[in-house]
């Protein structure tokens, strides 16, 4: 017997009938809960720090363009409203039409991403969870590939129609992966993880069918696509996608304490009131319409939903208020700067961004996997 | 909810209760459970007709073989699975026409096992016991922060299970032990009246497991709470508990006090063993106490 573990003559201390005044006194407590106070010093400093980054990348890319330059530009065209070649000049022409939009579909996706695996790794109680690697993402590239072999994908119904496509077909997975791995009532992390590879091959493969009987031009650009590139949008088309996906992560975040009832697993979540079943079928719809919409756009980047919440989860606790918000403001960064780097290591080239997010996400995972599988086996 | 059992039968007792008559925390109407709805066959009922009250206020124990469906029966009284067949009430109001967040309210539920693999603190896990009684606006029930009456109630059922200074730890890192006491106070958070337990002892060693009993026990004495405990361990039923349900194969063999039911021919006819009873040295509550091992004769044969 540990002699630390329990002061003997404190072991039940007399019942406090009266209500605390001051509840939260005592230092261990004052951080073992989330306020406020302390989600709004988390988020600020990050709404500020994503702020700054997007300043600081448009500055890279073929040509450089100085910090101070970037900011003459970006506060002039605030100010006019427009952009005006006339008066801001090919740079600001390159800035605002080129990097700033592809940077912030870049912060868009990071931030799905980000949240979509957080919103899973909850679901399935288990932190390895991920759009890419349990194939929802292929099984949405796989539906926006058959439509656009089918030739939608150039006609004016694209921006509605492909992420629909995305959505069915990683619906679909989400479905076939659940099933698959579910046993009794549990889903044991190896039978998820098989299954989410069994998924991934059949998906590629069925891909891969699909662009080599494409026309040869469209499936160069195909297979770019899924390798996970970032394109520079159309504003019109950027602020759709903003508006679809920002509600989208709104109703997550309204889920944000269900979620951390339900990571006590579903049947202690039932017994504190959780209609289980519908939480979870909206969760999922939800996940697999924004998954859906950023494959369409950006074809598959992975490791992106499993990286940030583990490393915001160590920073900032597990508690889904802030976990889901910040992990998505983190998130978009990352891709962000992932992003920046995919368009100016090699440059002029361009490298697909799905490469370096793999690259950094990959052995990350097999950490996990091999070294802190006590965590979550 | 079409699939619930209808309720004309419902033994909810019309005179209402009596001067002096302790109130009914439960009342269970032959109910009957299978974990497949579909399969046909007796073979299949994990419980089958089973008819009993809870008294308010009261320790029941429900003890029997494994697979006897005791740890179905206590997640059928905390609403989590559906029953097949039945009727029950909670203080007598129709358990199945309940919305879940309100039998939340009431009841709190304590599974054997809940690993978490998130590292929540103490304290976070003890105030997801407050998530019942937030059910205001969709957004505050979603995202809103707790109140200051959650904090101090969550804090109460830290001192309660003395948990106080382990309330920034994160629940990954709880011995056995602590981890127990800190859903017990997770379910305390929900201000309950009925406490239902799923085996609160197993693989405790001596001293958390009379930690556990002891806090079981002062529940019903200062704050009334009904308490429902699974349990394998016979000689703890017999001594924490008011009343001991006897299960076997799905029915219910007998009820009474430990002094009915723990009794050499009831387990003989429920676990199909001889065993010796002798009395408590303190408490004079039956106790069970395997036999000396004898090589009979058949068993000699096969080794």
């Amino acid at each position: 017997m540990k002699a630390t573990s329990d002061p003997p003559q404190s072991a039940f201390p007399s019942k406090q009938s009266t209500v605390l005044k001051y509840p939260i006194t005592s230092p261990p407590l004052s951080g073992a809960v989330l306020t406020a106070r302390r989600w709004s010093s988390v988020m600020a400093p990050l709404a500020l720090l994503s702020t700054i980054g997007v300043l600081i990348c448009l500055q890279f890319g073929s040509q450089w363009i100085g910090l101070g330059q970037v900011i003459d530009i970006v506060s002039h065209v605030l100010r006019e409203g427009s952009v005006d070649s006339e008066q801001v000049g090919t740079t600001g022409v390159i800035l605002m039409q080129v990097r700033l939009p592809r940077l912030l579909l870049g912060l868009l996706v990071g931030a799905c991403l980000a949240s979509v695996g957080v919103v899973l790794q909850a679901l399935l109680r288990n932190p390895l969870a991920d759009p890419y690697v349990l194939g929802v993402s292929s099984g949405a590239a796989l539906g926006v590939a058959l439509a656009i072999l089918l030739g939608i994908g150039s006609t004016f119904l694209a921006l509605s129609v492909l992420p629909l496509c995305g959505f069915a077909g990683g619906l679909l997975s989400l479905v076939v992966v659940y099933r698959m791995a579910v046993s009794y009532g549990r889903l044991p992390i190896h039978s998820l993880l098989l299954a989410g590879v069994i998924l991934n091959s059949i998906f590629s493969a069925l891909i891969m069918f699909i662009t080599s009987i494409m026309e040869p031009n469209r499936s160069a650009g195909t297979m770019t696509w899924l390798m996970g590139t970032l394109t520079a949008p159309s504003y019109p088309a950027l602020a759709i996608l903003t508006c679809y996906l920002l509600g989208g992560l709104f109703l997550l975040l309204k889920q944000a304490r269900k979620l951390n009832v339900l990571t006590l697993g579903e049947e202690s979540a039932r017994s504190l009131g959780i209609e289980t079943e519908r939480v979870k079928r909206q969760v999922y719809l939800l996940s697999a319409l924004i998954t859906g919409a950023v494959v369409s756009v950006s074809g598959m980047i992975g490791f992106v939903g499993m990286v940030i919440p583990h490393a915001v989860r160590l920073m900032l606790g597990a508690d889904h208020r802030l976990l889901l918000p910040a992990s998505a403001l983190v998130g978009g960064m990352y891709l962000m700067v992932a992003d920046t780097l995919a368009r100016t290591l090699l440059s002029p080239a361009e490298i697909p961004v799905g490469i370096i997010t793999a690259l950094a996400g990959g052995p990350f995972f097999i950490y996990l996997l091999v070294w802190r599988k006590d965590r979550f086996a | 909810m079409s699939q619930f059992p209808k309720n004309e039968d419902l033994m909810i007792d019309q005179a209402g209760p009596g001067a002096g008559a302790p109130r009914r925390a439960y009342e269970v109407r032959s109910l009957r459970f299978r974990y497949h709805p579909l399969s046909r066959g007796a073979a299949n009922w994990v419980l089958d007709g089973v008819t009993f009250d809870i008294q308010a206020g009261e320790i029941l124990g429900i003890v029997g073989p494994n697979g006897s469906g005791k740890t179905s029966l206590l997640k059928l009284l905390a609403k989590v699975l559906r029953p097949h067949d039945g009727a029950m009430a909670l203080f007598e109001r129709d358990l199945w026409a309940m919305p879940q967040v309100e039998v939340a309210r009431t009841v709190a539920f304590v599974p054997q096992e809940s690993p978490q693999v998130f590292s929540f603190t103490v304290m976070e896990t003890v105030l997801m016991g407050r998530f019942p009684h937030h059910q205001g606006a969709t957004w505050s029930a979603g995202f809103g922060w707790e109140s200051a009456e959650d904090l101090s109630i969550a804090e109460q059922a830290l001192q309660y299970t003395d948990l106080t200074h382990l309330a920034g730890r994160s629940v990954m890192d709880l011995s056995g032990g602590e981890r127990q006491r800190c859903m017990i106070a997770r379910a305390l958070a929900q201000a309950p009246q009925v406490l239902l337990l799923d085996e609160p002892t197993a693989f405790l060693d001596l001293q958390h497991q009379m930690e556990i009993c002891a806090i079981v026990r002062r529940l019903k004495e200062e704050r009334g709470l009904t308490v429902v405990l699974v349990s394998h361990d016979l000689n703890l039923a017999s001594q924490y508990c008011d009343r001991i349900l006897m299960l076997k194969a799905g029915a219910l063999f007998r009820l009474g006090t430990p002094h009915d039911v723990i009794d050499v021919e009831v387990l003989k006819a429920v676990y199909g063993c001889d065993v010796l009873i002798d009395r408590h040295p303190e408490s004079g509550v039956p106790r069970v106490t395997l036999p000396q091992y004898r090589a009979t004769k058949n068993l000699g044969d096969r080794l």
